[in-house]
């Protein structure tokens, strides 16, 4: 069924499908109007027996799902920026407890200062934890992307955490046309919950143990091996995906005009905007490609060497900063390809904190490298020079 | 058949492994244990030397409660519930400190669980630190008798007017000295539905400085001066008082333990014990503690 509707509703909508059994979250923008749609959704009476919950914090429904999912219930929350940071302490837990918690993060820069507008330093922060992060481009993308997080997450070949990160207020807030999902492809497409351990007074079992040195880093590489089988299975869902609803969002990433001299990578709604430039670009003669990463954890090394084993320059567009450092997504680009490309990187921080990204600034960022008025290295990209107040 | 205990490694005489037991053993091991971090957890849920034959559950230091909460939506979700009840294990620190937040959560939310606070008024997994639930002229490790301080200054948190505060149906303290009293109140705990609290009052063999044979003495001292009451709330009511007969002095409870040694010897030592006195005589004119001849 087409109709059109805000990125809200495009997710919640898509969560009910899936039919989860617990629900908990807690308020914060630009997230909210998702719980928000699930709370109404509830008491409609429209959810099924899950029963939905309104946590103290979000740091309390972070680990009111860890309970739920050890007890043997799918489980969802979304939340973003200061919400998902404190949730972090929870979050690298359940991924240690291997629990399949579903999470939409609506991306929101950090405090401080205060910014309720979109870039993806919240995310970033996450990245260490042993959660699946996938980034989407538009909001059908992040409707498809909730059933296919639960199959790839309860697949008892990875039992991880998967996290889909959509943009707050680019995606969230705005209407576009959406296929919605019916109830029986979703069921053809993902069955019910079936833990490979949980809690039962029939069979006790204990989660959360703690592991002296003797038996803590085989857990960890048992975690790190999830995550490389992860990849495969996402792999597969996702062909699957495009095979049973005909929209394939292409693997963990996808490539606009492979035989490319220069590309640009970037992750999220930008990537919209940045194919038309990349589009008009071309048409003037600029060889220039794009490849969109989908999939930042597990990082798709091996994809990225093979996009890139040919080319000369790397424009990387990063929403967040390592302080000290550059952008995380150039970071581990630049490590995935050591050895394997001579490209030159050009590794740009751009549209933080909600910073406009308009068209003609992005075609001029990528002219500029493409016509040698660049050098390669990090910088900030679209700011002005200010006073500061304190130095 | 055992519900908790093989392979535990408390200290001998600590509380915390008797107050577990009677717990399990009265609700016949019908019980999804959750556990915050703590003695309890480092004791009895070591990868490979799991002491627990309920199902199980350690998260983290400061969210048992939400845990918890968890736990029996889900169960509630799933048509699960006659499976067991759900019932938190958590120490003093994570109950009255740091996990106070998701606590009151819960207990807002008024979810079917019992929680039970082990209080051993300190965290004493990490070696003798105070909490909240630390009471005053107790020397801790960071709250230390010195030559200007004597111990912790300041109260007892009162985590019982805080649970009944909620509006929860059952709010009780109880202490592992009395275990006939803590298997009545866990029974009587779980007939009702939402969230339950009861504290117990729990020895620390190492933190407090006793011999371990001296736990259940100690124990019953802490009762017997007034300073741990045994109470029992029934949705915000007071509806039992366990009676002294002939309240002792709180020197009595304090001269057997190395925490409280020093208030014999410090220059405000007797202060502080007269600031107990009277913490032990405000309790027992709050809850009528006194047996009178008449009754
Ligand atoms: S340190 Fe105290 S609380 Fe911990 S096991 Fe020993 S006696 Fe029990």
């Amino acid at each position: 069924m087409r109709k059109v509707v805000r990125g809200f509703y495009s997710v919640a909508y898509s969560v009910k499908l899936c039919k989860p059994n617990v629900i908990c979250a807690y308020p914060i923008t630009p997230q909210t109007e998702i719980v928000e749609n699930l709370a109404a959704m509830y008491a409609n009476g429209e959810l099924g027996d899950a029963e939905y919950i309104t946590a103290e914090s979000e740091f309390g429904a972070a680990s009111t799902l860890v309970g739920a999912s050890a007890a043997g219930a799918r489980v969802f929350s979304a939340t973003c920026s200061q919400g998902l940071i404190l949730m972090s302490e929870v979050l690298f837990n359940a991924a240690g407890m291997r629990l399949p918690i579903v999470l939409v993060n609506t991306n929101r820069a950090l405090s401080a200062p205060l910014s309720i507008w979109n870039d993806h330093q919240d995310s970033m922060a996450m990245r260490d934890a042993g959660i699946m992060q996938v980034y989407v481009e538009n909001n059908q993308e992040a409707h498809d992307m909730v059933p296919q997080a639960y199959k790839v997450a309860e697949d008892r070949r990875v039992l991880l955490p998967f996290m889909v990160c959509m943009d707050g207020y680019k995606l969230t807030h705005a209407y576009e046309p959406i296929d919605l999902l019916d109830q029986e492809t979703v069921d053809s497409f993902l069955p019910p919950y079936e833990p490979a351990a949980y809690m039962t007074t029939k069979k006790p079992l204990a989660f959360g143990c703690y592991a002296p040195p003797h038996i803590y880093m085989e857990l960890r590489v048992a975690m790190q091996q999830a995550m490389e089988r992860a990849k495969e299975v996402m792999s597969e869902v996702y062909r699957e995906w495009g095979e049973l609803t005909g929209r394939d969002w292409g693997g963990h990433i996808a490539v606009d005009f492979p035989d490319s001299r220069i590309f640009v990578v970037a992750m999220g709604s930008v990537v919209g905007l940045l194919r038309k430039v990349v589009e008009e670009l071309r048409r003037e003669g600029q060889s220039v490609g794009l490849i969109k990463i989908r999939t930042f954890r597990p990082f798709p090394v091996e994809e990225l060497r093979d996009a890139l084993k040919d080319a000369e320059k790397v424009i990387v567009l990063d929403r967040s900063v390592s302080f000290g450092y550059e952008g995380p997504v150039s970071i581990d680009l630049k490590s995935a390809i050591y050895g394997h490309s001579s490209a030159e990187i050009y590794s740009y921080a751009v549209g933080l904190g909600g910073r406009d990204m308009p068209k003609d600034f992005l075609e001029k960022l990528i002219r500029d490298v493409a016509e040698g008025r660049e050098e390669p290295g990090f910088a900030f990209k679209g700011y002005h020079e200010f006073e500061e107040v304190i130095p | 058949m055992k519900f908790f205990g093989s392979g535990h490694g408390a200290c001998p005489g600590c509380g915390l492994p008797i107050a577990v037991k009677t717990v399990l053993n009265v609700l016949e091991g019908k019980v999804f244990a959750v556990n915050s971090t703590g003695c309890l957890e480092i004791i009895s849920s070591q990868y490979g030397k799991n002491a627990w034959n309920v199902p199980y559950i350690h998260s983290l230091f400061e969210n048992a409660a939400a845990v918890a909460a968890g736990v029996e939506a889900a169960l509630r979700a799933m048509k699960r519930k006659d499976e067991g009840y759900v019932v938190v294990f958590a120490g003093d620190g994570a109950t009255a400190d740091i996990g106070i937040g998701t606590l009151s959560g819960a207990f807002d939310r008024n979810h079917d669980i019992l929680y039970i606070c082990l209080d051993n008024e300190a965290y004493q997994n990490t070696g003798h630190q105070q909490s909240g639930l630390t009471p005053p002229g107790e020397s801790t490790t960071t709250t230390p008798a010195g030559r200007v301080l004597p111990g912790k200054v300041g109260r007892k948190k009162d985590m019982i007017s805080i649970a009944v505060a909620h509006g929860i149906p059952y709010v009780a303290s109880s202490s592992v000295g009395y275990i006939s009293d803590i298997r009545r109140k866990v029974k009587k705990a779980v007939k009702f539905e939402g969230a339950k609290y009861i504290q117990i009052h729990s020895p620390c063999v190492t933190g407090w400085g006793i011999d371990g044979s001296l736990s259940i003495k100690v124990a019953r001292l802490a009762v017997e001066t007034g300073l741990y009451p045994l109470v029992e709330y029934e949705y915000g009511k007071l509806t039992s008082v366990k009676k002294i007969k002939d309240r002792k002095p709180v020197e009595e409870y304090l001269k057997l333990q190395r925490r409280f040694r020093h208030l014999f010897t410090h220059e405000r030592g007797r202060e502080m014990i007269e600031v107990l006195q009277k913490f032990a005589d405000e309790n027992a004119e709050k809850y009528g503690l006194d047996l009178r001849k008449e009754e």
